[in-house]
């Protein structure tokens, strides 16, 4: 993959992600952040491909470390943030 | 690298692409509170969709080592997820972010250990670059983890020659980066991943307990960054894609607590300002305070028409939550009409304060930011601070010699009348004095959050 696609795919992602959170009200600053670090636990994906493809014993460390660390991230990520999303609620009592 | 895989890598590239729009359509349903858990749970979906797709595009030579990690990792943030407080999730989100960013710095320490040999000068900078980012944000993650945990001191540590000290790390590592870019080498890639974990400890240990949220939603930005970087290594466009949206969204959430603090990023991070909350009283002449007990409260705020709260870090500290909610509801069961401001740097992370208030069952349209209550005080019986201190400083506003003047603050001096609940005169984090506290409209309640309010919902019941 060339460079300059790398630069230009993040770029635009990178004002999409501008255009979307800068509408997020304040009160869903805390979600939004354990959320956004959720999909920054994205890098499961290198991690995963580390941890299977290598065979020496620093692949086989390393990649064990890199999959533990992304999936705390990713599993407690999503879930604390469900969490605290379910106790927002509107007032709805007479 | 394909020879075991089980599906097209065209096809695995559109899934990853796929699962990256899912995460933006999760993200724009944060946009509202109605849609936000349907939200969160499609970027979940994304995720899962992603780490399948990997799990069978290759094939995999070490299954072992991916259960374990998946069964511990998974384990772990499970157990955290489910078991934190929420008055503690500053740092189970600075935690998060400090595993994200460490994984990221592992998987292009791993890439380097694989190809040294054949690494191009794009690869040598991607590598560089990601360990040093992921690094940073792993070690200063954990220190800002224990600051707000109470493990260390909040208040900012520094050194003898810190200035030179600094420099000369910062040279340190530019150095080696470019010596890892010019000849990819094990031992350099080990070095710099050491001086990197270096550098986050000594940078957010010098940065004071209140300046968290400032250096969260940072290390928030680096986590995403390095997985951007990471994507950058193994070339895979789902990392940058994502790693891009959240280095905007802790780009955006940083630059707001700064505004909302009236400094400059640089000031924050390098001017090691403020202790955390505990300093002694501020010197000078013992100014007069109208001091009230719970049953002057009770009153005070029992025949008002309106009252806005504002709450603090003191709310999050006593736990007091619940008991506010409790009062707020006598008082509307009384006729009262009940709106909380919330400063957006009250607490320890961005929307700290709002997280609590929906624990304790506050419907969020009654939580007002402060561009949409700031100009509502002056027309409030009653303007109630639970544990907040700087943002209700009217010095900010009044006098420019003041270290917070021209901060956005809560003019809760404004009302007709201000109740203060506080366990002292001590000052906040920028350690100055509140003129507030000596004002004759206000009416000092000194007793810890919890216990303060308790007292107020008893003296209530026999209004």
């Amino acid at each position: 993959m060339d460079l300059l696609i790398s630069i230009t795919v993040f770029v635009l992602a990178a004002y999409v992600g501008f255009e979307v959170i800068t509408k997020v009200p304040p009160t869903l600053h805390t979600p939004l952040m354990s959320g956004s670090n959720a999909i920054s636990g994205i890098t499961i994906i290198g991690a995963l491909v580390v941890a299977g493809r290598y065979a020496g014993v620093a692949g086989v460390v390393l990649g064990f470390l890199a999959v533990s660390f992304a999936m705390i991230n990713v599993v407690g990520g999503f879930w604390v943030t469900d969490r605290m999303l379910q106790m927002f609620k509107r007032e709805d009592r007479p | 690298m394909n020879g075991g895989a089980l599906i097209d890598p065209i096809l695995a590239g559109y899934l990853y692409l796929l699962a990256a729009v899912l995460f933006i359509v999760g993200l724009k349903r944060l946009q509202s509170p109605a849609t936000a858990r349907r939200g969160n749970q499609i970027g979940g979906a994304g995720m899962l969709l992603a780490i399948v797709v990997t799990l069978i595009r290759y094939e995999i030579l070490n299954p072992w080592v991916i259960v374990a990690g998946v069964v511990v990792g998974g384990g772990v943030g499970l157990w955290l997820a489910r078991t934190v407080e929420m008055t503690a999730m500053p740092q189970l989100v600075a935690a998060f972010n400090g595993f994200g960013g460490g994984a990221s710095a592992l998987v292009a320490a791993a890439e380097l250990i694989e190809n040294q040999g054949n690494l191009d000068l794009r690869a040598g900078i991607t590598v560089a670059l990601t360990v040093l980012v992921g690094a940073v944000t792993l070690s200063g993650s954990f220190v800002a983890y224990a600051k707000l945990q109470g493990l260390i001191p909040g208040r900012p540590f520094g050194y003898p020659g810190q200035k030179v000290g600094d420099s000369v790390l910062a040279l340190l590592i530019v150095a080696l980066i470019v010596w890892l870019v010019i000849s990819p080498n094990v031992l350099v890639m080990w070095v710099l991943l050491a001086l990197s974990l270096f550098l986050g400890i000594v940078r957010v240990i010098q940065i004071g307990g209140a300046d968290m949220p400032v250096v969260i939603s940072l290390l928030n930005a680096f986590s995403g960054v390095a997985a951007a970087l990471a994507g950058f290594v193994i070339q895979e466009n789902a990392l940058i894609i994502s790693g891009a949206l959240v280095g905007a969204s802790g780009l955006i959430l940083t630059n707001i607590m700064v505004k909302a603090m009236n400094r400059t990023l640089g000031h924050v991070l390098f001017a090691a300002f403020g202790g955390d909350g505990g300093g002694g009283p501020v010197g000078g002449e013992a100014k007069p305070v109208r001091s009230a007990n719970s049953e002057d409260v009770a009153i005070a705020l029992g025949y008002a028409d309106s009252v806005i709260i504002v709450p603090g870090y003191g709310l999050a500290v006593a736990q007091a939550q619940h008991n506010l909610k409790e009062l707020a509801d006598m008082l509307e069961e009384r006729g009262v009409e009940v709106r909380y401001g919330i400063h957006p740097v009250a607490g320890r992370m961005p929307g700290h304060m709002n997280v609590l208030l929906a624990e304790a069952d506050v419907p969020y349209d009654k939580l007002f930011a402060l561009d949409e209550i700031e100009d509502d005080f002056p027309h409030t019986d009653v303007a109630l601070v639970v544990g907040a201190n700087d943002v209700v400083n009217p010095s900010a506003r009044e006098d420019p010699s003041s270290a917070i003047y021209g901060m956005p603050i809560m003019n809760v001096d404004l009302a007709k009348h201000a109740i203060v609940i506080k366990r002292s005169l001590s000052p906040g984090f920028a350690g100055i004095d509140n003129p507030l506290f000596y004002m004759d409209n206000t009416l000092m309640f000194f007793a810890d959050a919890k216990r303060g309010i308790s007292d107020i919902v008893n003296s209530m019941k026999e209004l």
